[in-house]
């Protein structure tokens, strides 16, 4: 290259701008982020937030206006269960606390169809003849059972039908079981329930597609990890881990988190190295597999057929239903404390 | 002046009739293919293209890796519904998986593991073929055989992850899947399940190794480059005769780092790393889930693992303080 002989300066020169063409684009291609040290220096234990991801969602988990408060005589007032025919959870509840949730109710889950989505428009609230209302019924059950037996889980926060609607009749996380690939069964083309680009619950990995139906719907071993240095009869398959794997991957989609949110990475199985969120999100697992089978999966024979998935089962929740990419629910705001109607089932 | 130079070159050395090789001998299949110029190989390397040898064993080793690699293929391309859109899409996420661990050692149908199976010892069998293939043509040329020595090394790595750890395992489904990113999947989830590879001081062993043999690869080409002025490209004339381009280099290193490889060394230290690499790799290997089942518990176990405080908030296992649901 003798070019290059001719004139020696022709190497520092392009060397120096590719060197600054390259730091220009790292500057405008750099992704503005914040960084929160979350465990001991060294061990790589830090939470990044994308700026921009964190300002959508923040302004996706603003509250909504709470109706206004009622006065002594109206809580006290005479009980719905009195007022109204056929009042089976809410009975326990005022007439005007009774008529405050339906309000906020109907605010929360269906803005635009009304009363009608659930009562019907025949103008007989009482009736059980939509589906709907059956749901929603089965609905306030469940949130009095979140609120008031998985403290461990959603703490003094609790859930409100906002939690997880956000002005949708139906939340926009609900998840069905996936169908296998065509040739699942046959001797040409098994995909093990695996293998298959842009899965949004495996974090777009090759993971299995569907981690959700044996970890939170049955209950099918999650821990894989040996308790002992040496083989102590630990039959837990690599192909095992990759579906817990997969379940975590789903949990990190969910919460906008990596996985040294909870984990020391350096070993993962390690409670006494993990994070307090690691409890939380055990006790989360189990929450939303006893929400699935106790109250979700049960619905089943209520949904009109256009509700169910493709394989026929009813839609259930995962960590998304509520999380929506962050680690606590409407960024930990809690709405119980506007609507106490809703914490406590008596 | 026109310099010959390899891939900045503008000058290409080419014999009229490009070079045979040495002539047959007995007992040898004639070489195949004739003898063709690629410009763009020669700004690489040399641009003479044949005459191939094939013989019987690299026949059947082609013939086995082809095999292999279109069970592989075809069966990725059923995953997608025989769309040979999908399959050009999805193709980093598609593979062939090992059976489920339930069959253990036994043969499973061909739709759970079987065509797996198949292919793996259609891939085995090639690799096979070609290692003896590589040890008989070294022989033929009267060469020493390091080349077929370092590629055992490699097939020693590739044998312990799909055949002598699922053996002792006891179970094929510990195997590697074919494909991309589910090989990388198997790779994660590996390493996760054992406690942490990093632990694995074979493990360790072998990653010194593999940058190792980078450091080494850069350092000598760095070397031999920069004292080919002197006439140092000719590496093997400097080993027999040392030249100036050699005490150059050797001085350099002295100057440098106080201790300097040989001439011929260099070529020894290069072998022994790049070997050593698939090597303490494959015993790395072989010994997880064999004889170690978490490797971090095994390094606290002993003495190399540091501790750190506690976390604050501190986790606390619910299934071990029971009352947990």
């Amino acid at each position: 290259m003798s070019v290059f002989r001719k004139e020696p300066l022709l190497v520092p020169v392009i060397g120096l701008a590719v060197a600054g063409f390259a730091a220009l684009g790292g500057w405008f291609l750099q992704v503005p982020s914040t960084k929160e040290q979350l465990g001991y220096r060294g061990t790589g234990m830090e939470q990044v937030t994308n700026k921009g991801t964190a300002k959508a969602a923040a302004a996706a988990n603003v509250l909504p206006e709470a109706q206004p408060a009622l006065t002594p005589e109206e809580i006290n007032g005479p009980k719905a269960s009195t007022v109204y025919q056929n009042v089976k959870v809410l009975g326990h509840l005022s007439e005007a606390q009774f008529n405050r949730v339906m309000v906020a109710i109907t605010e929360w889950v269906s803005p635009e169809q009304g009363c009608a989505y659930c009562h019907g428009d025949s103008g007989n609230f009482a009736a059980d003849d939509n589906y709907a209302k059956i749901v929603s019924r089965r609905m306030l059950e469940m949130t009095y059972h979140i609120n008031e037996s998985w403290s461990n889980h959603v703490g003094e926060t609790g859930v409100t039908c906002y939690t997880c609607h956000r002005g949708n009749p139906v939340p926009q996380n609900i998840w069905f079981e996936e169908p296998r690939n065509k040739h699942a069964t046959r001797a040409l083309g098994n995909d093990n329930g695996q293998n298959r680009a842009g899965v949004e619950v495996a974090a777009y990995s090759s993971l299995p597609y569907d981690p959700l139906t044996p970890f939170i719907e049955k209950d099918a071993q999650i821990r894989v990890i040996g308790t002992e240095a040496l083989p102590h009869g630990n039959r837990q398959s690599i192909k095992q881990t990759e579906w817990t794997y997969s379940l975590m991957m789903h949990m990190s989609e969910s919460l906008g988190v990596n996985c040294t949110f909870c984990h020391n990475t350096r070993s993962f199985s390690q409670w006494d190295q993990s994070r307090g969120p690691r409890t939380s999100a055990y006790h989360g697992i189990r929450m939303a597999r006893d929400l699935n089978t106790a109250f979700l999966t049960p619905l089943k024979p209520v949904y009109p057929e256009n509700r169910l998935g493709p394989l026929g089962d009813a839609p259930k929740a995962n960590c998304t239903t509520c999380h929506q990419g962050v680690n606590k629910p409407l960024a930990g705001q809690s709405m119980l404390k506007d609507y106490p109607e809703l914490a406590k089932s008596k | 002046m026109a310099e010959y130079q390899n891939i900045f070159t503008r000058v290409q050395v080419r014999s009229a009739h490009g070079e045979p090789g040495v002539p047959d001998m007995q007992g040898d299949f004639p070489r195949v293919g004739g003898i063709t110029f690629s410009d763009l190989l020669g700004r690489i390397g040399n641009a003479q293209i044949g005459p191939i040898y094939l013989g019987y064993l690299g026949t059947f080793s082609l013939i086995f890796g082809v095999l292999g690699f279109n069970i592989i293929g075809f069966n990725m391309l059923a995953q997608v519904n025989w769309d040979p859109i999908q399959f050009v899409r999805q193709l980093f996420w598609l593979s062939l998986d090992p059976p489920p661990p339930a069959y253990g050692l036994a043969w499973p149908p061909l739709g759970e593991g079987g065509w797996y199976m198949l292919a793996g010892m259609l891939i085995t069998l090639s690799i096979l073929l070609w290692w003896v293939r590589m040890y008989r043509r070294a022989l033929a040329l009267g060469m020493g055989t390091h080349v077929a020595w370092a590629f055992a090394a490699a097939i020693w790595l590739f044998l312990v992850l799909g055949f002598f750890r699922p053996l002792l395992m006891g179970s094929w489904g510990e195997a590697v899947p074919f494909g991309i990113f589910p090989h990388l999947d198997w790779t994660a989830a590996f390493s996760i399940r054992y406690g942490n590879l990093f632990y694995n001081p074979f493990h360790a062993l072998s990653i010194a190794f593999l940058y190792g043999s980078a450091v080494l690869f850069a350092m000598h080409g760095a070397t031999i480059l920069a004292v080919s002025r002197f006439g140092g490209d000719r590496e093997i004339e400097q080993i027999y005769d040392r030249g100036t381009a050699s005490e150059r280099a050797a001085l350099f290193w002295r100057w440098t780092m106080g201790f300097n490889a040989t001439m011929e060394s260099i070529h020894r230290w290069a072998w022994w790393f790049a070997v050593l690499c698939p090597l303490t790799g494959g015993i790395g290997i072989l010994l997880t889930g064999t004889v170690v089942d978490n490797w971090y518990l095994w390094a606290v176990k002993h003495d190399f693992a540091p501790s750190y405080p506690t976390m604050v908030p501190p986790a606390i296992d619910p299934a071990a303080v029971g009352g947990a649901r």
